[in-house]
């Protein structure tokens, strides 16, 4: 069964790192839906959150392939257990004086903020879970999107684990 | 017979000179830590970036420096090397064309985990990324081919990297490992703090002891089996895991299959023994594997070319599997127990409390019936050499105690198939990625590492032509290597399978326009013989042994002859084209 898998890859903080990582992930034919990746709680080491679509026994490879990195130094599997996600996008939709107050009530709504303004535009921030922002952007379209970035999802595990 | 191999002038003296913290050059600090490291024989070609580290070595002997005449030719070498040995190749290049040159050399290495330190030179920091003169990304290039890579950026990093390279590439699954060294890096100098001791990377901890539970499930699933296999592999022979093989093996009473890298892990005259398996394996191997309930896989990792097609592999077996690298256990076939840890270790440990497989005589008295019907065999020929036979003519000249080494293709099946292998590290061939040129290179680094020892590479007229500028390196170091050609003037695998599956089209596989091997030979100034008929080829291989320097055998063979069994693509191993015997 294909499924939606998010991992946290704890690597040395080394030039090149990222290309190892993203490198395997290719030449094994693993999909990335998404990756981010910064400073982790260590200094000298950062943690990536890697989004990825397969099934079992592909996550299973992943995790080991992962593993025979020599700068890979853990690997989580995040979507095992109970976990916050979040991404966070920026949005610049087309936005004329008229329709403003119908905008700034989508962005209540979703309590996502106006982080500029511009005379004919506004630049939407949104924080959430991927499916918030997928909405979110829907419900954007219709006014017109000049513009769209997306962080990838960044996650932890929930509590104390 | 001897070659000239560096006389190593590792004094205790001299060694304490070395260890001593001193104020020196980049250039110094690697070939000192090459020393350390035990290095006595380095396979390279000098070029601009690498012009300070040559300058370090001019006059200096504490290793010999072998100067091969294509950069492929020093990594096959170190490979070779490495692979006769069980110590790190070691090999040096320049910076771009020199870097990218080693790229078939490391891959080669990468796939049948052979244990290699590859230097190479790059263009000055500051000019990194310029595209400037001889620029390449070396490590870019290869991270997907290398266990593990580094680009120096500080001269002070230089002892600990060299010394955490070796590590790398010599422990857990072996492999080759790059360090790109900047031309100003290896002019820098700095103190240089010897490193020795224990190495602490907290990315790289591979498990060498395996789980008690999984080793007494083995045991319990032993003395149930009523048709228990051993495929054994490359790692049996890498972590040295030999004779604990034959003790498991004497213990258990399970026939057994070595794999072509496993060849020589498992003396080939032992009546438990059925041959190699897969695409040209034995019948009684492929069989055995197919009708098997439990199959023991020891270091090996259910290649495609062993496994033939996955759906329907070994339908009836539960299946163990004995790795040091986790994620080859359930990476091909789906495994019941997985025991991950180094294969001479789990296997002493299996020693201690494994019994007989008691419910299995049947089942030896089957595979017996098997070997003995069907053994390999061809239709020999008094008119025509049969490639078969000259294979057959080294085996019996040299009684199996030869070490060989072989290019890709037909005569390295043939080799395989009629070779007798009864120790290991005795056999050097590109498994994984069946590299065409890599024959006689690396024939080269075996002699080096083994300089009172017969080594034979046989190669075919083809691959011969990838990498015959090498045969300088014979004449003048006088490596008395015995390079056979199988010569059968086409593509010979190539052939097989456009006569095979391609319906007789054969499509640019002729090697008319071939040199006079015999006079290529001399041009070298390497002895030089050719054989047509039986009689010429007893004589000639005789001459050759004889020759206290290297020779070159040609025997020139029947062109039509087929490598069998054979198991089409998609087939599954039980399914084999036995050809007309």
């Amino acid at each position: 069964m294909t499924i939606k898998n998010t991992i946290a890859v704890l690597v040395n903080d080394h030039p090149g790192v990222l290309q190892r990582v993203s490198g395997l992930f290719g030449r094994r034919g693993f999909n990335i839906e998404s990756i981010t990746v910064g400073q982790s709680e260590e200094a000298g080491l950062s943690r990536m959150v890697i989004v990825t679509i397969g099934d079992e026994n592909n996550l299973e490879q992943i995790e080991k392939q992962l593993y025979k990195l020599v700068d890979v130094i853990k690997v989580i599997d995040l979507s095992s257990k109970p976990m916050v996600a979040r991404e966070l996008a920026m949005i610049k939709v087309k936005a004329e004086p008229p329709q403003r107050p119908e905008i700034m009530g989508v962005v209540e709504t979703f309590r996502a903020a106006v982080v500029d303004v511009g005379t004919t535009s506004l630049i939407v921030q949104v924080i959430g879970d991927t499916e918030k922002i997928d909405a979110m952007i829907e419900l954007l379209k219709p006014y017109g999107i000049r513009e769209l970035t997306r962080t990838g999802v960044t996650a932890m595990i929930r509590g104390n684990a | 017979m001897s070659a000239q191999i560096p006389e190593v002038r590792s004094t205790d003296e001299l060694r304490e000179k070395w260890m001593k913290p001193e104020v020196i050059t980049g250039s110094e600090i690697l070939l000192r830590s090459l020393l350390l490291e035990g290095v006595d024989c380095v396979f390279g070609y000098p070029g601009g970036a690498v012009l300070y580290i040559y300058d370090a070595m001019y006059g200096f002997e504490d290793f010999k420096h072998v100067l091969t005449r294509h950069e492929q030719g020093a990594i096959h070498a170190a490979d070779g090397y490495a692979r006769a040995s069980g110590k790190v190749g070691v090999c040096i290049a320049t910076s771009g064309p020199g870097a990218t040159n080693l790229v078939t050399g490391i891959a080669t290495a990468f796939m049948d985990s052979v244990p290699l330190v590859v230097i190479t030179g790059n263009v000055v920091s500051s000019l990194i990324g310029t595209d400037a003169f001889q620029e390449a990304d070396i490590t870019g290039i290869t991270m997907p081919i290398t266990k593990h890579s580094y680009l120096v950026r500080d001269v002070e990093d230089l002892p600990r990297i060299i010394h955490e390279a070796f590590h790398i590439a010599n422990t857990g699954r072996k492999g080759p490992v790059l360090i790109d060294i900047p031309k100003d890096i290896s002019a820098a100098q700095t103190l240089f703090v010897p490193q020795t001791g224990p190495v602490t990377m907290r990315g790289y901890n591979p498990k060498v002891l395996p789980n008690k539970i999984q080793l007494d499930k083995l045991t319990q699933a032993i003395a149930e089996a009523e048709r228990p296999f051993i495929l054994a592999g490359g790692g049996v022979v890498y972590s040295g895991g030999h004779e604990a093989l034959y003790e498991f093996v004497r213990k258990t009473e399970i026939p057994i299959t070595t794999t072509l890298l496993g060849l020589g892990g498992f003396p080939s005259g032992h009546e438990l023994w059925t041959g190699m398996p897969g695409m040209h394996g034995t019948y009684t191997s492929n069989l055995a594997i197919q009708q098997s309930d439990l199959l023991i896989c020891i270091g090996a990792r259910f290649d495609d070319r062993v496994t033939g097609k996955l759906d329907g592999f070994a339908p009836h077996a539960k299946i163990v599997h004995i790795d040091i690298d986790p994620a080859e256990i359930g990476k091909n076939v789906p495994t019941d127990i997985p025991i991950v840890g180094d294969v001479k270790a789990v296997l002493e440990l299996l020693n201690q409390d494994v019994k007989r497989a008691n419910r299995a005589d049947a089942w030896r008295a089957q595979i017996q019936q098997w070997k003995n019907e069907k053994p390999y065999s061809y239709k020999d020929s008094d008119t025509v050499l049969k490639p078969q036979w000259v294979v057959e003519l080294l085996d019996e000249t040299t009684k199996g105690g030869a070490i060989v080494t072989t290019d890709v293709g037909q005569h390295q099946m043939w080799a395989a198939q009629y070779y007798k292998f009864n120790q290991p590290r005795s056999w050097v061939t590109s498994g994984g990625l069946g590299t065409m040129g890599f024959g006689f290179p690396s024939a080269i680094g075996a002699q080096m590492a083994n300089p009172d020892r017969l080594v034979i590479s046989i190669n075919g007229d083809g691959g011969m032509q990838m990498c015959s500028q090498e045969l300088a390196i014979c004449a003048i170091n006088n490596i008395p290597v015995k390079i056979v050609i199988i010569n059968n003037q086409v593509l010979g695998m190539v052939r097989q399978w456009q006569e095979l599956i391609y319906d007789n089209r054969y499509s640019h596989i002729d090697l008319a326009g071939s040199p006079d091997f015999v006079k290529l030979a001399e041009a070298y100034g390497v002895k030089g013989l050719r054989a047509t008929n039986k009689e010429e080829a007893r004589r000639a291989w005789q001459e050759a042994l004889d020759t206290p320097g290297p020779v070159v055998v040609e025997f020139v063979v029947n062109k039509e002859e087929n490598v069998y069994p054979m198991v089409t693509q998609g087939s599954t191993i039980d399914q084999m084209l036995m050809g007309d015997e």
